[in-house]
Order: structure tokens, then sequence, then C-alpha cells
């Protein structure tokens, strides 16, 4: 193990984790969004939009986040639409994540039972105020797993990134790999890179969960 | 009598084509208690839950003081804002504290200042013997206990009118009293209700007016001491001695035992 190149190239790797978390929280919060839309079309069963949204979640769910960037990074330019790596990069996420994180918003919206909307609704609660004070709340607290779960996938899915040439942890890797031939080094500080991302994440997460387990959330008002 | 609160009026309602209600019309006057009995699936709850908009009905009308509350104008918010309505199943909010469940439609239907709701709020739950558990999550509670914060709650957003949807079918027959007790208490304050129920003595002790519902028409309609104990159809009775069948059953059961 050369621990002078290991050395040397932290940096390069720091660097490379910060726009691998940069470009996977950007992603991840575009995906909450666009899943929340998607959820909600579905839930409210707006005509059209509804459809949309079905179609849209079969779609990225059940093809290949590679795939999904090749048409982005190299498909599109020859239509004449040519994007930079990292907006492919958070398209392509938030196009996977989008549909992921819709499943998961959904689940938790189902969870709720039918008869706490009318409790809300039989004290005069307008369809918002039920919504923001009695759904969300609960279908939150249900679906929390299936989000932070999706998250620790996304951010994984990054890895992939370095496909159209976005220099992420895997690309610096690759590089090192093929200039250097120090393998062993190099993938030894890709995974601990990766680790160093993902296990704090995951270990908020996990305290997350507890707290909201039987979606309790302690003493709100 | 004082004027009438609640007019139903010729309302139908069918599930996928099955009529649940067939031409129900009734009236619920001010201060007045009616009480809905009839076996099960005759189409009572489904009679309350048209009454403030949870079910949609298919004809007729129903009017609150004289003003349609059915039909395309209708505002579900400020009719529900005004007829309240409490479960079988309670229905608390799990997400938050007793007392969080009792301010919410207040504070944000009726948008009233807090700290007045919360005052209110405190009396009634001492009013129920509940005032110890302002803070407690509604999982810790008891059946009872859920079902009073849940009247309590519906309660204090002064609503016109009170519709109680076989509140005590979920409880063990010893909370089943402390349930009735608070309900009786408020018909003696002169609160107009409409309650569907099974327990057939708090019927009768209740009620000003009893409704004898079967396969979603009115059979019969009456005081409750001519109804409980000199009905006049014939149905009303078999329906009535299946009680006292039980009665008598549990009865000779405890005597086995002995």
């Amino acid at each position: 193990m050369d621990w002078t190149f290991i050395q040397r190239f932290t940096p390069m790797y720091a660097e490379a984790a910060l726009l691998t978390l940069r470009m996977g929280l950007t992603g991840i919060a575009l995906s909450m969004a666009v899943g929340l839309l998607c959820c909600l079309a579905q839930h409210y069963r707006l005509p059209a939009l509804r459809q949309i949204a079905r179609a849209y979640i079969e779609l990225a769910r059940n093809t290949p986040l590679l795939v999904q960037l090749f048409f982005l990074y190299f498909g599109l330019p020859k239509v004449g639409v040519r994007l930079s790596s990292e907006t492919c990069a958070v398209i392509g996420l938030t196009f996977l994540g989008g549909a992921y994180m819709a499943e998961a918003f959904r689940s938790g919206l189902e969870a709720v039972d039918k008869t706490q909307r009318e409790a809300g609704e039989c004290l005069g609660l307008t369809g918002l105020q039920n919504l923001r004070y009695v759904i969300f709340p609960q279908a939150l607290a249900t679906a929390v797993p299936a989000v932070c779960a999706n998250v620790i996938f996304l951010t994984k899915e990054t890895s992939v990134f370095s496909a159209v040439a976005l220099a992420d942890l895997m690309y610096v890797a690759k590089d090192l790999i093929g200039m250097y031939y120090k393998t062993d080094e190099a993938l030894l500080m890709l995974v601990a890179a990766y680790l160093v991302l993902l296990l704090p994440i995951s270990v908020v997460f996990s305290w997350l969960e507890r707290r909201l387990r039987y979606a309790g959330f302690g003493r709100a008002a | 009598m004082a004027n009438p609160l609640l007019e139903v009026r010729h309302i139908s309602k069918g599930f996928d084509g099955t009529g649940v209600l067939e031409d129900v019309s009734l009236t619920v006057h001010e201060g007045e208690v009616l009480v809905v009995v009839g076996p099960s699936g005759c189409g009572k709850s489904t009679l309350l839950r048209c009454i403030n908009g949870l079910e949609r009905i298919d004809s007729g009308e129903i009017l609150l003081r004289g003003k349609p509350i059915t039909g395309e104008k209708r505002d579900l918010v400020a009719v529900r804002q005004k007829v309240g309505m409490v479960f079988q199943s309670y229905d608390l909010f799990p997400h938050m504290d007793v007392m969080g469940n009792l301010l919410l439609g207040p504070t944000k239907a009726l948008r009233r200042p807090k700290a007045e709701v919360e005052a209110e709020a405190m009396a009634m739950l001492k009013r129920v013997g509940l005032e110890e558990k302002a803070h407690a999550l509604p999982r810790t509670l008891s059946g009872g206990q859920k079902q009073r914060v849940a009247l309590v709650r519906a309660m204090l957003m002064k609503p016109e009118m009170l519709l109680l949807d076989e509140i005590t079918a979920a409880l063990d027959p010893e909370m089943v009293r402390e349930v009735l007790n608070v309900v009786l208490d408020l018909a003696k304050e002169g609160m107009t209700m409409a309650i569907v129920t099974h327990e057939m003595r708090f019927a009768e002790a209740v009620a000003d007016r009893v409704i004898f519902l079967e396969g979603g028409v009115i059979v019969e309609e009456g005081a409750p001491a001519q109804f409980f104990h000199h009905p006049k159809t014939e149905r009303a009775r078999q329906f009535l001695n299946t009680f006292v069948y039980e009665a008598a059953k549990k009865q000779s059961e405890n005597s086995a035992d002995a």
C-alpha cells in the first residue's frame, strides 16, 4: 500500500466528493419535488396528469440511470440540444429519483386512514388545511424510511455520472488507476470516500426513523 | 317545539346501484335529540354521513335552518363548521397531543385566538374528567378517554348540531357509560343531536324522538316511551325483541355458570 500516493491524491478525492455531494443533493431535492407532484397527481386522480405521472414513473423505474444519462448526453445533441455534463447528471438523477420518491410519498399518503381525512373535514378544515395539518404530517412519518432509503440509493447512483465525463469520485478513481496503475490505493480511497459521504447520512436517518415510529412525533403541538 | 334546525327532505342514496336510503324525510328541531335505531346495514350511518356531506345524496335535499346544504352550490366547509360529527373509531389525530387535537378546528377553521380556545378546552376537559390528559398522545388513552376527547373536540367548534355515529360501538362495556354520561349531559344542556346507537337503554334515556330505520326506509317514528314499550309496527317489535332475547340468553348463561 502506497501511503504517500494516498496522501497526495486525497485532496483530489475530497474535491470529487464535494462535486458528487453537490450533484447528488441537487438531484435529490429536485427528485422530491417531482415525486411530490407526481404523487399528488395520482392521489387526487387529476385527469391526464395522473396518466402522465404513471407512465413517467414506469419509464424511469424500468430503465437504468446509465441509459438515461447516455440519452441525455449523447442522444440529445443529435437533435440539437446540447447540455453540460453537470446538467445531464442532475436531470438524469432527478428523472430517476422523481419516480422513486413519488412511490415513497404515495405509500405514505395511502397509509393515512380515510377516516383521518373525514375527521379533519368534519372539523370544518378546508382541503388544504386538512392536508397540511392532518394528512401530510402522518403521510410523511410513514414515508420517511422509504424516502431515506431512496436518498442513499440515489447518492450511490451518482457513481455512474463518470460515464458522462463528470469528474465525480468514480471518475477520479478510474483516472488514477489508468494513469498510475495504483489500483488498490485508488479503489480503497474510493470506498472510503463513499463511506465518509454516506455513513453520516445513514446514522442520521436511523435516528429520524426511530423518532418518527408510530407516527408519534414526540409532542407536536 | 322550537324551530326546525335540520330538515331532510325525501333523500335517496345508493352505492353501485344498491339503494341504501330510499325517500327518507325527517326533521330535527332546535334542542331536540333524535335517536336513529335499526339493524346493521339499514342505512343509519349513511344517513348521518349524508347530512354533513361525507356522502353525496342522489336525490332530495337537506336544509339547515331553512337553507339548502345539498346541491351544486353547497359550501361543505361552512356546513361542517356548524354540524359536528363524532365517529365510532374516535379518529383523533395520532400525531398531535390531546390539546393539539382540540385546538386544530377552532384555531384553523374558525381562526379563533389560541389562548382563548385553550382556556375553553381546559374547562371542557375538566368537565369530562380528562384535564390531566391535555398533553397526552392519543395512543396512550383508553377507548373511553379517546371518545370523550373526540366529543370535546367536536363541541369546541360550538356546533349548532352534533351527529354521533355509533360512538360507543367500539368500547368495552365499562367505558360505554363514561362516554354516554357526557352525551346525556350535553342533551340536558339543550344540545341538538342526531344519534345512531345500538344501546337501547341509552337511546330511551336520551331521546326526545326515535326513528326506526330498516332497509333504508323509516319504518316507525315516535316518542321513546311509546317506541320502546309499545311499538306500532311488527318489524320494530321484532327488532326490539332481539335485544330482550340477548339479555335473556345472557341471564340464563350466567345462572348456568353459577
